[in-house]
């Protein structure tokens, strides 16, 4: 009597359930185009491609951009060490205090940004340390590691662990079985935490707008577009740069989704 | 001439289980050597010892006269021939022999020319450019053979390698094993908790229980003169017959073996019973006979019948027939 | 010459790996100490400051923080403004974690019993995407979707529905002049924002009810609504509340939103934001902050003890 079928009215539901999710994004794309700049008219009045020459010819909008890719560079890379090292740590035997450290690794994205964002403002006001870009970029390493370290881990535990100990067995020091072994194999693991890390901490604002500080200099292409969501300018550049960072968030994902599919684990699953 | 392997008191305990547990062991060089015995019992944990991935907790191991307790898997002379056969995935299978040599730091062209070599050995020399998983199990198994083999170790060690083959498989590359180690001259050292791959391929075998050495000794010392009725009982499913039954053969008050290929069925004979169950093995007929006597009465006792022969019936009663040389005094398990 | 039983160690490397083999904890520390210190100097270390800035106070005529130990500054969340803020959040929070379970349950459910090869596949990414998807970009459609001159308006107008948004927007409390400046508005976009946490953690565990069970429901004869009232709810409730622990904390945190779409009223987070910037009242910022630690760690042992963790 269970039918393998399911109602329409659930597969109606679920449908609209992700047009729901998808669409929204989809008006963005259209925005960029309409020829009002003053409101968010729809339908929109024409069409044109101009805002894209303006985007490019604004000032204010290359050292934000800039910023955005120094910091996620930096942090991606930190990321990427410290996340490694520990999943190397944790896929490997049971040691005292293995449990405190998964969690200690989950909090910074598990508790809530502001959280995140005001405890590292007390830290800075505490030591009395300046604003800049490595205070913001302390902030977005920190959670971006367990980016990285989910990704790493699920890789481990699905290598098979005798071809670490045939490599040994074969003569190989620790050094060359990292080298010859264990690199190759983690390799596109690795690249797709790296990846997902570098595409939230591309978008990342609320921890940002804590660990900034109010410089001009300051600006991370997600805390220009929020100004500019505050007080408007020209609407349609904001709906470029917001392709922009659509697209820099989006390609990773999906390049991190190829890379890591075929297991167990799949990028992303640990968000 | 020094032995291949040595193991003096060897242990190796986790907390309160012993794995290992006071092991002493002479493998020679040259040798087939096969270790053992049911899962559990300690064999691997032994073989592990050998190649390094565990260390003892008491004791001391020898390999060719040297002590390697300081010293890590990746500078001993020794390969291993894993149950998984662990490949590595992403090289090919030319560049997966020629690794060990790639990492000492033999130069190109004359591992390659090694590897191929032993590739042809192992009669794989056309699938040098294939992956590990672009081949069948039996192939994979072939390929760790090389890829251990190419580094001319001393000891050869092989943890149950046949386990995952179909028996016919199997048996081929029981042959093809064999006669590599007698071409080679390598040691091998065996791990198998199939008695008759034991028994078939060992030129002499330890038969491992719970962390212990029952008997160490050739296949048919180990066959036909089981120490412990452990062994007994592991090694061909032979006749254990408790102490009143041999005493009321003639023997004394021991426990003793009898090998059911070593009985004859009889009109009469040394001890009479009901047949309660035969089984048809194909060469042969497996009779059991249920033994009726004082302080032996319920004793199961297992006969072979050669196919063409007759057989009695079911519930038929009948009685068993030997020579007294095959009846075989063991110590208490 | 036979070649020796063991082999000579042919560089440092070689030493050092012998030297991990005698003592594996040496390398479980080398490798475990760059990242613990990473995270316990910085972010435990972080926490530790909020925690003792928010038992500091800021002196009200100079501005400046006195260092000592005082409970005067939590003593002023129990001010009425400040538990106004504290409430609105907790009120939204709970509005938002309901209506994603709700909106979240068919496409779990759909997910998880029905889809079936690419078509897993495709929701897979369907949820994903969206997921990771730029959160600014997200808002920011949304203000788009709001606007009074926007395509809800449009599509309403042409439908003949415009009464329903007048309708709703003359609510008193929740309403507004216009969507995109209204509760309602804030509420709809942290739902759309937040809906893939909950989806996710619901999937899975929706994933984990065999079929067999409900197979075995109807074979007992229940109805598809009976079954699905007994048998699947009550299985993918620790899926539930995964979910609702993410977009319960996700929503108390938010200050971004509740700006861009909503009505000047504040929620804990634009106070906690204000506070340590223009007011310069750290203290009190770190006491805000407080405020939905607390809030999450209850909840969370509320969660664990209702078996959450187990569909993570």
């Amino acid at each position: 009597m269970l039918s393998d079928r399911a109602p329409w009215t659930l597969r109606a539901a679920a449908l609209g359930g992700l047009l729901f999710l998808h669409l929204p994004i989809l008006l963005i794309f259209l925005y960029a185009f309409t020829t009002e700049e003053r409101t968010y008219q729809f339908p929109p009045p024409g069409l044109t491609t101009q805002w894209f020459a303006v985007a490019w010819n604004r000032e204010d909008i290359w050292p934000p951009l800039w910023l955005s890719l120094k910091v996620a560079a930096i942090a991606t890379l930190l990321a990427m060490i410290l996340g490694t090292l520990v999943a190397a740590a944790m896929a490997r035997a049971k040691f005292f205090g293995r449990e405190q450290i998964s969690l200690l690794i989950i909090l910074p994205i598990a508790l809530p940004g502001i959280i995140t964002g005001m405890s590292l403002r007390s830290a800075f006001a505490v030591m009395d340390i300046p604003f800049s870009i490595w205070t913001i970029m302390l902030g977005h390493a920190t959670f971006c590691i367990v980016i990285v370290y989910n990704n790493a881990v699920a890789r481990f535990r699905r290598l098979s662990g005798g071809i670490l100990e045939a490599s040994a067995d074969l003569g190989a020091n620790a050094f060359q079985t990292f080298r010859h072994i264990l690199l190759p194999n983690l390799g596109s693991a690795l690249l797709a935490g790296g990846m997902l890390a570098f595409a939230l901490s591309f978008d990342e604002v609320i921890v940002t707008t804590f660990t900034a500080g109010s410089g001009t200099d300051a600006k991370t292409l997600p805390i220009w577009m929020l100004d500019e969501l505050i007080r408007p300018r020209q609407r349609p550049v904001t709906n470029v740069v917001a392709i922009l960072v659509f697209a820099a968030t989006f390609f990773p994902i999906l390049a991190a989704y190829y890379l890591t599919r075929g297991g167990g684990e799949t990028a992303g699953g640990g968000k | 001439m020094t032995a291949a392997v040595e193991f003096r008191a060897v242990s190796r305990h986790f907390g309160p289980i012993r794995a290992v547990d006071g092991v002493d062991l002479t493998i020679a060089e040259g040798s087939f050597f096969a270790m053992l015995g049911p899962s559990g019992s300690g064999k691997t944990t032994c073989l592990r010892l050998i190649s390094g991935f565990e260390k003892p907790t008491g004791g001391v191991i020898r390999i060719f006269g040297e002590d390697v307790s300081n010293t890590p898997p990746h500078l001993r002379n020794v390969n291993t021939v894993f149950q998984d056969y662990a490949l590595f995935p992403h090289m090919n299978v030319r560049d997966n022999v020629a690794y060990g040599l790639m990492v000492k730091g033999t130069p190109r062209a004359r591992r390659y020319a090694q590897a191929n070599e032993m590739l042809a050995l192992v009669k794989l020399d056309a699938y040098g450019d294939r992956k590990p998983a672009q081949l069948s199990g039996g192939q994979r198994q072939r390929v760790a053979l090389a890829r251990a083999l190419v580094n001319e170790p001393r000891v050869l060690l092989l943890d149950e390698p046949l386990g995952a083959l179909d028996l016919k498989l199997r048996e081929a590359m029981q042959d093809e094993l064999k006669s590599l180690q007698k071409r080679l001259g390598i040691t091998f050292v065996f791990v198998t908790h199939d008695q008759n791959e034991a028994l078939s391929m060992a030129d002499s075998l330890a038969v491992f229980n719970q962390g212990r050495i029952a008997q160490i000794g050739t296949p048919q010392d180990i066959y036909d003169r089981p120490a412990t009725r452990f062994v007994a009982d592991f090694v061909g499913s032979s006749n254990v017959l408790p102490p009143d039954l041999t005493r009321a053969l003639g023997g004394p008050a021991q426990w003793a073996s009898l090998r059911p290929e070593a009985t004859r069925l009889a009109a009469t004979g040394a001890i009479t019973g009901t047949v309660t169950a035969l089984r048809y093995l194909g060469s042969a007929t497996r009779v059991v006979l249920t033994a009726q006597g004082p302080g032996f009465t319920g004793t199961e006792i297992a006969a072979l019948v050669p196919t063409g022969q007759p057989l009695p019936a079911e519930g038929q009663t009948t009685a068993i027939a030997f020579d007294p040389a095959a009846l075989h005094l063991m110590e208490a398990p | 010459m036979t070649a020796p039983a063991i082999l000579p160690a042919r560089s440092a490397a070689d030493r050092l790996t012998g030297l991990f083999w005698r003592k594996p904890n040496l390398l479980l520390i080398l490798l475990i100490t760059p990242p613990l210190l990473w995270l316990g100097l910085v972010y435990v270390g972080s926490l530790a400051a909020l925690l003792l800035q928010s038992f500091y106070s800021i002196d009200e005529f100079s501005g400046v923080v006195k260092e000592e130990f005082t409970l005067k500054t939590y003593a002023e969340l129990f001010r009425a403004q400040n538990l106004d803020i504290i409430l609105r959040t907790l009120l939204m929070s709970a509005a938002v974690t309901l209506a994603c379970a709700i909106l979240a349950f068919p496409i779990a459910y759909y997910a998880a019993r029905y889809a079936k090869g690419r078509w897993k596949a495709a929701f897979y990414l369907g949820v994903m995407l969206p997921l990771w998807s730029s959160y600014l970009v997200k808002v920011y459609a949304w203000k788009l979707i709001l606007a009074k001159e926007g395509i809800l308006s449009w599509a309403t107008d042409a439908t003949g529905t415009g009464f329903l948004i007048s309708g709703l927007l003359a609510i008193p409390g929740l309403g507004g002049s216009s969507l995109s400046t209204s509760y309602i508005g804030t509420f709809l976009v942290f739902t759309y924002v937040w809906l893939p946490y909950m989806i996710l953690p619901m999937q899975a565990s929706l994933e984990r009810v065999p079929a067999s069970m409900l197979e075995a429901s109807a074979d007992l004869g229940a109805t598809r609504s009976q079954t699905l009232r007994t048998v699947v709810l009550p299985l993918a409730l620790p899926g539930i509340i995964a979910g609702s622990i993410f977009t319960f904390s996700l929503t108390m945190g938010d200050y971004i939103i509740p700006q861009i779409v909503g009505n000047s009223a504040r929620f804990i987070g634009l106070a906690v934001y204000q506070q340590q910037g223009t007011a310069g009242n750290i203290p009190l910022a770190a006491a805000f902050a407080v405020v939905p630690i607390v809030i999450m760690v209850i909840y969370l042992m509320l969660a664990k003890r209702a078996g959450a963790f187990d569909a993570l």
